[in-house]
């Protein structure tokens, strides 16, 4: 049995609760506190090796994409391109491309043609400045290559790290897969700070200055199309593309989200993405869907078209076609 | 107000005044908390990389552990609803300890959530008015709204109750009586909106399904009165504070059932993965068998249905009706629903990913230390909560010393 119940606490401690602060107790307070501080101090000590600049006033100040001002938001891309020049040694040229009017993007893709060649994996990186250790590392690319076994689209048994000598194997096809810009986007609906959201034309972006690295879109993209920086991004000078803009292919800082945006620093000035221009056997098509005659609208009219998932009601702007 | 800076005053001064196995207790929870802050502040400097999560496993055990420690914050209404509800004398003794817990454990879950960020720096852009917040579209949103909203609600009522206490004054029933019931029903909404949080990812099919919601309350019934019932037996021994058998018990009866249902969804779960197995079946195979020669967390998931198992077998047995075998049920139940909702829950959503690739997830070193100091932390926390809290509970903590503690 347990003993009776003594609702009493040691008298002393209480007591000593009721009386003044002596000298003796301030100073054993002193003492720990001083212990205490070392010890908080010796924690702390990784901060001192945080490169100065990686978080200014500015940074932490800065509002929202679509709140800023056009004086703000020149001044902002000055200071990225300061700040790349710094780091990398190249200076880019850092733009803010609007949206263009009547203008709808979409894009389709041959699986009849595709060769699973990588190409396009590799071109996207060349063009958007993601981090990476050497050319072969292809982790950061937005576009991830699945090989498949012939008789199915089936995703469960894909491999996205084949390595024959050869493509295509005869008993294999290959299905490139990124960002499907979607009309029902998981991703802007669950993050919580609007740091991704749907242009005017279509394009999923995200605001690397306003994203806090959540990743909440990673686990609701239904198409792995989301890459997160884990570290600050490598990335070699000669590597650099300097041709960029705010919501696309500028450096990233560390701890943030980026996707494929169609290239919209090109697409937006009148040129085809990256990974189209270099598909060696032209499986891509891209263009402007409100567009009636533009050759995407003609494969959707006129090509049998499969959407990737369309069970989860996402509503891609990324289509799938078939030759034959 | 005075009144008031003298309470603050007092309490301070007790904090520090203690026996030298509450010094020890308190020394070795801070060094533990400094090694979890220093190895994220490695983090903070060196990124996310410093964890096991992958762009194809994006989220790991931070998140797992503040899924789990949501739960175990809702479980305060195990006491409250006897409590208040129907009115259970013996459940009124402890009520006060498990909102304590409660707030120390939403802290903890709120760390979890801090360090699990990318950028931390930017934490204010999730705080309206500062940032942009995306409610009602994003359930995230909610659920900092419900946290905190929690973390308010217990913070007033258990200061709102030793204060009175202090006084020696009977509460005020209008003050605190309307947020006990609110408190009830926010510690549902607390744990759903965060099943709410995967649920409503229609990409992830392990997720997807209707179940997890009611698998999380059932699990969170039996995994924070099993916290509960060992800290009510620590207090009955570490301090002059009498806590009897009674609502030990009490809280057997509540994780019994709780545990039955827990059990009894994870079987109707188990038939609907495997009876037929689709596409959709292939995390659940991940996790229970291996997928395409990928087993890591077999080991896991079979340790927290083994415990699961003996838990329930203790808790549905006479062996639980002796304080010894009610401890052991405690410890097994409390270890098995923390794996089973960590690597069991959230590791599984992301294997295979959604284009079928299998990357496993293991937590590193640095990334077991954080979580390590939090749960000091939570620790350190309701110590210090506790040892201040019980002075003023048994009377002898109190407004004018000079006039005997049962004049209440």
């Amino acid at each position: 049995m347990h003993p009776e119940p003594q609702n009493e606490v040691s008298p002393k401690t209480i007591e000593q609760v009721y009386q003044p602060l002596t000298r003796r107790t301030f100073l054993k307070g002193a003492a720990a506190s001083m212990v205490g501080l070392a010890g908080l101090t010796a924690a702390l000590k990784p901060l001192l090796e945080l490169e100065s600049g990686a978080i200014t006033l500015d940074d932490l100040l800065q509002k929202h994409y679509r709140e800023l001002s056009a004086d703000d938001l020149k001044r902002i891309m000055a200071g990225i391109a300061d700040k790349t020049e710094k780091e990398h040694g190249v200076r880019p040229a850092v733009r803010d491309l609007k949206p263009l009017d009547g203008v709808e993007f979409g894009y389709a893709l041959n699986l009849t043609r595709c060769i699973g060649c990588r190409k396009c994996a590799h071109a996207c990186l060349k063009e958007n400045n993601q981090s990476r250790d050497d050319a072969n590392d292809i982790e950061m690319s937005y576009i991830r290559v699945l090989e498949l076994d012939k008789g199915a689209i089936n995703l469960e048994t894909s491999n996205v790290y084949y390595d024959p000598a050869k493509v295509p194997q005869k008993d294999k096809f290959y299905m490139p897969v990124q960002c499907q810009q979607c009309r029902q986007s998981p991703c802007t609906k669950v993050c919580p700070v609007q740091a991704t959201w749907q242009e005017k034309d279509g394009l999923v972006v995200v605001d690397y200055n306003w994203c806090i690295g959540c990743r909440y879109c990673m686990a609701a993209c239904p198409y792995d199309a989301r890459r997160f920086n884990y570290q600050k991004p490598t990335i070699t000078k000669e590597a650099i593309n300097p041709n960029q803009s705010y919501l696309s292919n500028r450096i990233r800082p560390k701890g943030v989200v980026e996707k494929c945006t169609f290239c919209l620093h090109r697409t937006r000035d009148g040129k085809y993405p990256a990974c189209l221009e270099v598909c060696p056997t032209g499986a891509r098509v891209f263009g402007n869907l409100r567009d009636p005659n533009s050759e995407i609208n003609y494969i959707l009219n006129n090509k049998r078209v499969y959407v990737l998932k369309e069970e989860v009601g996402t509503l891609p702007r990324f289509y799938y076609f078939f030759d034959k | 107000m005075r009144d008031y800076v003298t309470f603050l005053w007092r309490v301070w001064r007790l904090s520090w005044q203690g026996s030298v196995k509450y010094y020890a207790w308190m020394s070795v929870l801070t060094v533990l908390v400094l090694i979890g802050l220093h190895a994220w502040a490695r983090q903070f400097v060196d990124g996310l990389q410093v964890t096991g999560m992958t762009n194809q496993v994006s989220w790991g055990a931070y998140i797992a552990n503040f899924t789990f420690l949501v739960g175990v914050a809702a479980a305060a209404v195990m006491l409250v609803i006897p409590a208040y509800i129907y009115k259970k004398e013996h459940m009124h003794e402890v009520v006060l300890f498990g909102e304590l817990m409660a707030i120390a454990v939403i802290v903890m879950c709120l760390l979890f959530v801090t360090v699990d960020l990318g950028r931390p720096d930017r934490f204010l852009h999730m705080i309206p008015p500062f940032g942009v917040f995306n409610f009602p579209g994003s359930i995230l949103s909610w659920d900092v709204i419900v946290l905190n909203g929690y973390l308010l609600i217990n913070l007033h009522i258990a200061s709102y109750l030793l204060y009175s206490r202090y006084r020696q004054q009977q509460p005020t029933k209008k003050f605190y009586i309307p947020f006990v019931f609110l408190s009830i029903v926010w510690a549902v909404s607390i744990h759903t909106v965060t099943a709410f949080l995967y649920v409503g990812l229609a990409g992830r099919s392990y997720w997807h399904h209707p179940l997890v919601p009611s698998r999380f309350l059932a699990s969170a019934f039996v995994a924070g009165p099993a916290l509960m019932v060992l800290a009510f037996q620590i207090i009955r021994r570490t301090t002059r504070y009498w806590i009897g058998d009674q609502p030990i018990f009490t809280l057997r009866m509540l994780m019994t059932v709780a545990m039955i249902i827990n059990m009894f969804l994870l079987g109707c779960e188990l038939f609907t993965e495997f009876y037929y197995p689709t596409q959709h079946a292939a995390a659940a195979h991940y996790l229970y068998f291996g997928l395409h020669g990928h087993s890591g967390l077999v080991p896991w998931i079979w340790t927290a249905i083994t415990l699961d198992v003996i838990g329930l077998v203790l808790l549905a047995s006479p062996a639980s009706r002796q304080i010894a075998g009610l401890n052991l049920a405690c410890v097994a139940c409390f270890v098995g629903i923390w794996i089973e909702k960590g690597m069991g829950l959230i590791i599984p959503g992301f294997v295979p990913t959604p284009l079928g690739q299998v990357v496993e997830y293991l937590p590193t070193l640095n990334e077991t230390l954080v979580c390590l100091g939090i749960w000091a932390f939570g620790a350190l926390m309701y110590s210090w909560m506790l040892h201040v809290a019980v002075p003023i509970m048994n009377g002898s903590l109190r407004a004018r010393p000079e006039l005997s503690p049962s004049t209440l």
